[in-house]
């Protein structure tokens, strides 16, 4: 995108307020990035609008040299949607954490997702409350113990791409901050698709909650660990010694070292509602040799008519009915009587 | 034997419409609402309907009762006690029967009075009501509807319950012969209703036209007829006032050059609102039905952010759910129009029923300091003028404004002499002119910030509900500019008062004795009690508020005049406190926390007693 004959730079998205997260918060990489790839992705800066609720992570607007709104706990969505709906010309982004996307604005999220407006949902999940000080939030695992849950949660958490894909939403996808490059793609992948993307990234909280995500992200684990979902290639994962084959709709971990050839696997179609499902529930918090690896990229990605569309087709079709409205009609009605 | 109809002239009639809640009381009541208006009087209406949909059948709480008031006189009220009082069964009858007028007209629907409707009223089985009704008392015209309805739709291809469903036309019909109304807009009406079945039409017509010549048939004893009302010269229309609220909002729109985007979740007595928006898509309106109350505010507010007219509108929970998003509203400085159309509260209380109990609750009911404008409508037709004007505040003066109705003047109908569209002021939101450096919170001489809309190329800008910095609106948790922000926020709704028209008095002398002080939907009561306390030789006078947050800078001087300031209001003595709370005044409290709104006598009795009458 060029802006007076020069390209944008990462640093025209990055305004003059200091950044207060945590020193070595995941949020960090996650502005970055973003920072970084907005330039790649052809969006004129005055129509970029970047849209929170509360948390550590809704603090981001501020930092993004665009328009902006830090709105209130858990709305964002809501927001979003009113503001898209208004002015569909604008580029919406929604950023969101675990506790303002699913606990106390869950509604709005759902609901969001179902309706199907093209703007771009980041969930920012750190499995914990960070800005409150830490107490359990509903991504922390069962048993969890916090601050207030001395004797561990025991709230059952949300699978919260399940959550997505159980609501309609139209794209699904999981990164992680540790992994620039990943972020990036997926980042572009949301803002190419037109409907609602619904981005979880997990990001590390190093104050409450350090190494929650450690077994997808640390250099030694993560191989073992998670699989990386690329469009029409075979799931392959562990350094190529893993693959995943169906069994009809029966999800089954292979050794490709012991004569399974790549041919029997299943195929990544992120088009496919029903192996989407099934990818998301590969969701163990412990993981090991025989549970299946956490997958990261798209899931689930969906053409499908977005709502401000069917909106504008209504008005349309109204004026096409009604022809463009009349306020003396309106005022005047059907009957009226003189009185001299 | 045959007689000879009386006729007899009258200025003024209540008639109430009382039948189970799926006997099609309301659309009875509209219909005659509609007509009469079309002939000339005055007349203001009430419809009085259960929370249910379908209550128990017979019961005296699925009791639906429509009433309206008209004549050739002004009319402010929908009326205290009924001349005519039509019953479709005998929960109808026993639930209004105290209220009738002596010598007022009773309409019975005989088949409603069997052993079964009286054991489902709870009355005495072996006693019918109706004989007991003494003739010096009422004249009583027993009416076996439902048997003469299914006679006249006899050869029409309709089952029993289809047939029983026009019952409510044949006794509207009687009643239209009663009064001399003219049958054609309600034909009209008709005819474009069961467009597409024309069996239940012809159905609906038969039965309406039995009603009117059933009359003639009996010989009744009387026939009145009212003369058309001297109104003010002009052209008139009936109307209803949540629609009038809806046109206040596609008027100002339309005024202000903007979108409207109206955010609403359903609830009574609001949801007509949101009905009449979403069928005028044609004036570029955009309706969203929210997952939930808070959703429809933020919505809204990302609507206005967007550079559209933000409107929702919701009754008192739905108002408490917003107030989070109202306190975003204040910290964001934006246009936004809130509509409570108030109900019985407090929690979820009477849905149905009139009460203006939410008046602390719009001035005061947010965490922190933040004032926020709330004006009130006093009329069905003044909705319209009072969401004009929200409208207009929110956008010239960047701000959320409350609007107060209620389910009384919601759903109540008069005819109004309606305006010109040319005659409305235009409304100028404060777009930032480009000409000096753009900072978000900078202000113009009445505090107002400008408006910069997403999209506006070099002016990228964040808002947000922390404290902001004054005129860069950064972040800012600096002690003494908190302070100062919250100064500046108070001052700036402050100083909208100064905006304001005059005060005027409705009537009665400039000082005196008592000054009947109100605000919303009581007008028309109190007007007709003021006026009755008037003509009495009381010394009285009328006072009425539009704008009750902030006050009028005038209304000190006002309220200075007078010995008493009396102030009715249909809850436990709001606006008493904020009088009382302002100005040194000597205030008397008439409330009324019954779900209904004022009969005029009542306030009558009270200015009376005030005068040590």
């Amino acid at each position: 995108m060029e802006r007076n004959g020069t390209a944008y730079s990462s640093k025209d998205f990055s305004s003059d307020q200091d950044v207060r997260w945590c020193p070595g918060c995941g949020d960090y990489s996650i502005l970055k990035q973003m920072q970084t790839v907005l330039p790649e992705l052809g969006i004129n800066r005055k129509d970029l609008v970047f849209i929170s609720g509360i948390g550590c992570s809704s603090r981001f607007p501020y930092y993004m040299n665009s328009y902006g709104m830090h709105s209130i706990h858990g709305r964002a969505p809501a927001v979003a949607t009113g503001l898209k709906a208004a002015n569909p010309e604008l580029s919406v982004w929604v950023i969101t954490g675990d506790g303002d996307g699913l606990s106390i604005g869950g509604n709005h999220l759902i609901h969001a997702l179902r309706r199907n407006l093209d703007i771009n949902i980041l969930l920012f999940n750190n499995e914990i409350y960070g800005l409150t000080k830490g107490q359990y939030s509903p991504t922390s695992e069962l048993g969890k113990y916090t601050k207030s849950s001395p004797l561990g949660s025991i709230d059952h958490p949300f699978n919260p791409l399940s959550l997505a894909l159980g609501a309609d939403a139209t794209f699904v996808a999981r990164t992680v901050d540790r992994d620039p490059t990943h972020l990036r793609e997926v980042l572009k992948r949301a803002h190419e698709h037109k409907g609602t993307s619904y981005v979880e990234i997990y990001q590390n909280c190093n104050v409450f909650n350090d190494g929650a995500f450690e077994p997808w992200t640390d250099k030694k684990q993560r191989d073992a660990n998670s699989i990386i979902l690329q469009q029409g290639q075979p799931l392959v994962y562990d350094g190529g010694n893993k693959g995943l084959r169906l069994d009809g709709l029966k999800p089954q971990i292979v050794d490709l070292t012991e004569g399974f050839s790549q041919s029997e696997l299943w195929v990544h179609d992120e088009k496919d509602a029903t192996k989407a499902h099934i990818l998301s529930r590969f969701f163990n918090h412990e993981p090991g040799p025989d549970k299946f690896p956490r997958p990261f990229g798209i899931l689930y990605s969906e053409d499908r008519f977005t709502y401000e569309e069917a909106m504008q087709n209504q008005l349309d079709k109204a004026l096409e009915l009604q022809g463009k409205g009349n306020l003396d009609e309106l005022i005047r009605g059907k009957s009226t009587w003189e009185v001299e | 034997m045959t007689m000879t109809t009386r006729e007899e002239k009258r200025s003024k009639v209540t008639i109430h419409f009382a039948g189970d809640s799926g006997d099609g009381i309301q659309l009875a009541g509209s219909q005659f609402t509609l007509t009469t208006a079309l002939q000339g009087n005055d007349l203001s209406t009430f419809p009085d309907f259960p929370a249910e949909i379908r209550a128990p059948i017979g019961t005296v709480a699925g009791v639906s009762g429509f009433q309206i008031n008209f004549g050739s006189e002004e009319i402010n009220t929908p009326g205290s006690n009924p001349d005519v009082l039509v019953a479709m069964n005998a929960a109808a009858f026993k639930k209004n029967i105290r209220n009738l007028k002596k010598g007022g007209i009773i309409i019975a629907n005989e088949a409603g009075f069997d052993k079964r409707n009286l054991r489902l009223a709870h009355m005495d089985e072996s006693v019918n009501p109706l004989d007991e009704v003494r003739a010096s008392d009422y004249q009583l015209y027993r009416v076996d509807i439902t048997k003469l309805n299914r006679e006249a739709l006899q050869d029409l291809e309709l089952g029993m319950k289809e047939r029983d469903r026009s019952r409510n036309m044949f006794a509207l019909g009687f009643v239209y012969w009663l009064f001399h109304r003219n049958l054609d807009p309600t034909l009209q009406f008709l005819t474009h209703k069961f467009q597409t079945d024309p069996i239940v039409l012809e159905a609906n017509i038969r039965a309406l036209k039995k009603g009117y010549h059933y009359g003639e048939t009996i010989e009744a004893v009387k026939r009145y007829s009212i003369e058309s009302a001297k109104l003010k010269p002009g052209t008139y229309r009936n109307i209803v006032g949540n629609q009038a609220l809806a046109m206040g909002l596609i008027a100002a729109s339309q005024k202000a050059g903007l979108n409207l985007f109206y955010a609403g979740y359903p609830i009574t007595p609001a949801s007509d609102i949101l009905h009449f928006l979403s069928r005028h898509k044609n004036f570029n309106v955009k309706t969203f039905q929210a997952e939930d109350e808070i959703a429809a505010i933020t919505a809204a507010i990302g609507a206005s952010f967007g550079g559209s007219m933000g409107v929702t509108a919701t009754s008192g929970p739905g108002m408490a759910l917003k107030g989070e998003a109202l306190g975003l509203a204040v910290m964001l400085e934006l246009p936004l129009v809130i509509v409570n159309v108030q109900r019985g509260g407090p929690s979820t209380g009477l849905p149905t029923k009139t009460e203006q109990a939410d008046l602390l609750q719009a001035v005061y009911g947010r965490n922190g300091e933040s004032p926020i404008p709330v004006i009130a409508a006093r009329s069905p037709s003044d909705c319209f003028w009072v969401a004009f004007e929200a409208s207009r505040m929110a956008v010239e003066y960047m701000t959320p404004v409350i609007v107060l109705s209620d389910g009384y003047i919601a759903n109540g109908a008069e005819p109004w002499r309606f305006p010109k569209s040319d005659d409305l002021g235009k409304i100028q939101a404060p777009y930032f002119s480009g000409k000096e450096e753009y900072l978000p919170y900078k202000r113009n001489d009445k505090l107002v910030r400008s408006w910069v809309l997403p999209g506006q190329e070099g002016l990228e800008h964040r808002i947000g509900g922390l404290e902001k910095e004054k005129e860069t609106g950064n972040v800012s948790y600096d002690p003494e500019n908190h302070e100062e922000m919250v100064k500046i926020r108070a001052e700036r709704i402050a100083r909208i008062a100064d905006d304001y028209p005059a005060l005027e008095r409705i009537q009665g002398p400039p000082k005196g004795r008592v000054l009947v002080l109100g605000w919303g939907s009581t007008f028309g009561s109190i007007k007709v009690a003021v006026r009755n306390a008037i003509s009495e030789g009381l010394e009285v006078s009328q006072l009425h508020l539009r704008h009750v947050f902030p006050l009028p800078n005038d209304l000190g001087d006002i309220i200075s005049g007078y010995d008493q300031v009396l102030i009715p209001e249909l809850n436990n003595g709001q606006l008493s406190k904020l009088i009382r709370q302002e100005y040194d005044a000597s205030v008397t409290a008439f409330n009324k926390i019954q779900g209904l709104p004022f009969r005029a006598d009542e306030v009558l009795e009270k200015i009376r007693e005030l005068h040590g009458a």
